[in-house]
């Protein structure tokens, strides 16, 4: 049965609530049920964010996990924090431009690639999200590539509308490095 | 309409509107405030009514006077705004109009925090103002759910011309889940003939809780308990999940509710025969139900995001022939899957 819970974490900015929301709307347009629930509170610019998100074939039960099955950390916070939550035999993509430790971790597949200066390369180091979720979907395959570029056409603001290119790029290039 | 993916609070403000709402009163409070800034645009476009007040003390009050102008009107709000309400509430009530509040429960008491909680159970189910009466309580468990309720809501109100409380909570309004709204209703909706509406040509309508006379207020009341028994003969709600041969059962609703659907499937896996019960009506509570249930299961679990609020009701409904243990996380925390399943174990 497809089923994954994901928990993608940054810092506020990173893009990591919009990635999980990519994310929601392709395992939607997949005909999967979907959740995506951030952490909410009284936030400040540059504090933490993250979301989790329950793709699955079944009607989802609990909306909030402790265990992932996969994780994204974009940051090293994020990464003391979810490293050892993640299920043993998960996935856990670390964005290696802001962890500068490599993952202790033997049980799950660590994949380690530096998002953020991907996305400077790409033009523009907000893209780091979705070099880590490119890199997410070919490692768990819960959804497939082109139903998340299809989904960022979609719902990529108005605004955002210049960065649709190169943002399926950052997919694209996260997906290669996760082999 | 296709299935889309939606966040709680902006899928039950859409869903009000397409069900006829015709005039909205609130005041932002988190974590509801999304449901008060999607009205705030969309009434607009719809050239309907949406204000602003100046508190929720405000809100309730013009949602009262809406209501007894036969408007289809509701509110929303969180913990400590139900609170404020309660005044309102209590005089909605006893002038026999409907109205509709949504409570995106809140830890508490007090200021708190904004993170999710049920821990307004008593408020609402018990005591949602002075006198005798309470609201019919619904218990949404997911983003369809709340959209589902949200058309059940109005219609109760309305059949029965009562209040009606939706009882989410924080997880359930910020949450994204897919969903599927209703299509628009037709608008604007007819109004009864109870209404304040003008009493040009026939004799005046009079709204109101007052009755000086012990005798005459007595005769409202016992209408009010009429009214109050009819809901309890019609509208009890509730789900039941692989109840067929449970030993053991899992009680809890709204988004704990959907935390043991977790609890029971992984429960299954190990091998426990667990079921789960969610009540999707709080008042009227599912009680004979239960009673029936505890004659087949071994033990009941009643958790909640509280010290434990309707665990008593629970209780009250077995009668003491099965016992009925309790698990509650309080003060915003969410009970994780796993801990449930621990408790589960032990019992």
């Amino acid at each position: 049965m497809r089923h994954e819970d994901i928990i993608i974490s940054g810092f506020g900015g990173q893009g990591a609530l919009f990635a999980g929301q990519l994310l929601a709307y392709a395992g939607l347009a997949d005909g999967l049920h979907v959740t995506w629930i951030p952490s909410y509170g009284p936030e400040m610019r540059g504090g933490t964010a993250n979301c989790t998100v329950i793709v699955s074939e079944e009607e989802i039960g609990a909306p909030i996990i402790r265990h992932p099955s996969a994780a994204i950390v974009l940051n090293l916070p994020s990464m003391d924090k979810y490293e050892p939550l993640v299920k043993p035999g998960g996935v856990l993509v670390v964005n290696t431009t802001l962890v500068p430790r490599a993952s202790e971790r033997t049980d799950i597949r660590v994949i380690a690639l530096p998002a953020s200066d991907i996305a400077v390369e790409l033009g523009n180091v907000r893209m780091g999200n979705l070099v880590a979720l490119g890199a997410l979907l070919k490692a768990t395959g819960i959804v497939s590539l082109e139903l998340v570029m299809a989904q960022l056409e979609e719902h990529l603001s108005e605004r955002q509308r210049k960065w649709l290119e190169p943002n399926k790029e950052a997919l694209l290039k996260g997906a290669d490095l996760a082999g | 309409m296709a299935k889309e993916l939606l966040k709680g609070n902006e899928a039950f403000a859409e869903a009000a509107i397409r069900y006829g709402l015709e005039a909205y009163f609130g005041y932002p409070i988190t974590p509801q405030s999304e449901a008060l800034e999607h009205l705030a645009r969309r009434m607009v476009e719809e050239d309907r009514v949406f204000i602003q007040a100046e508190s929720e003390l405000g809100a309730i009050n013009m949602v009262y006077g809406a209501a007894c102008c036969g408007v289809r009107t509701m509110t929303s709000t969180s913990g400590p705004g139900f609170s404020l309400m309660e005044e309102g509430l209590s005089y909605i009530a006893g002038s026999d109009v409907p109205a509709v509040v949504v409570n995106m429960q809140r830890g508490g008491p007090g200021l708190g925090n904004i993170q999710p909680s049920q821990s307004d159970y008593f408020l609402m189910v018990k005591s949602a103002g002075h006198g005798d009466f309470h609201p019919l309580v619904l218990a949404p468990a997911s983003v369809q759910e709340i959209i589902d309720m949200m058309g059940l809501a109005f219609d109760l109100a309305e059949k029965y011309r009562t209040l009606v409380v939706i009882a989410g909570d924080g997880s359930l309004g910020q949450m994204m889940e897919s969903a599927e709204l209703p299509p628009m209703q037709p608008f604007p909706r007819p109004r009864p003939e109870w209404a304040v509406s003008g009493a040009k040509g026939r004799d005046p309508h009079i709204i109101t809780s007052l009755d000086l006379s012990p005798e005459g207020l007595e005769r409202m009341n016992l209408g009010f308990q009429a009214k109050l028994a009819e809901i309890q003969k019609h509208e009890i709600r509730w789900k039941e999940y692989e109840t067929a041969d449970a030993e053991i059962l899992l009680v809890a609703y709204g988004t704990t509710g959907r935390i043991c659907l977790s609890v029971m499937r992984e429960a299954r896996k190990q091998g426990l025969k667990v079921g789960l019960f969610r009540p999707q009506t709080l008042w009227p509570f599912p009680s004979a139900r239960l009673n029936e249930l505890s004659g087949q299961v071994r033990v009941m679990l009643a958790a909640e995001m509280n010290a434990g609020q309707m665990v008593e009701d629970v209780r009250l409904a077995v009668s003491g022939k099965v016992p009925v243990h309790f698990y509650g996380r309080m003060g915003g925390v969410v009970p994780l899957a796993d801990e449930i399943l621990a408790e589960v174990k032990k019992l």
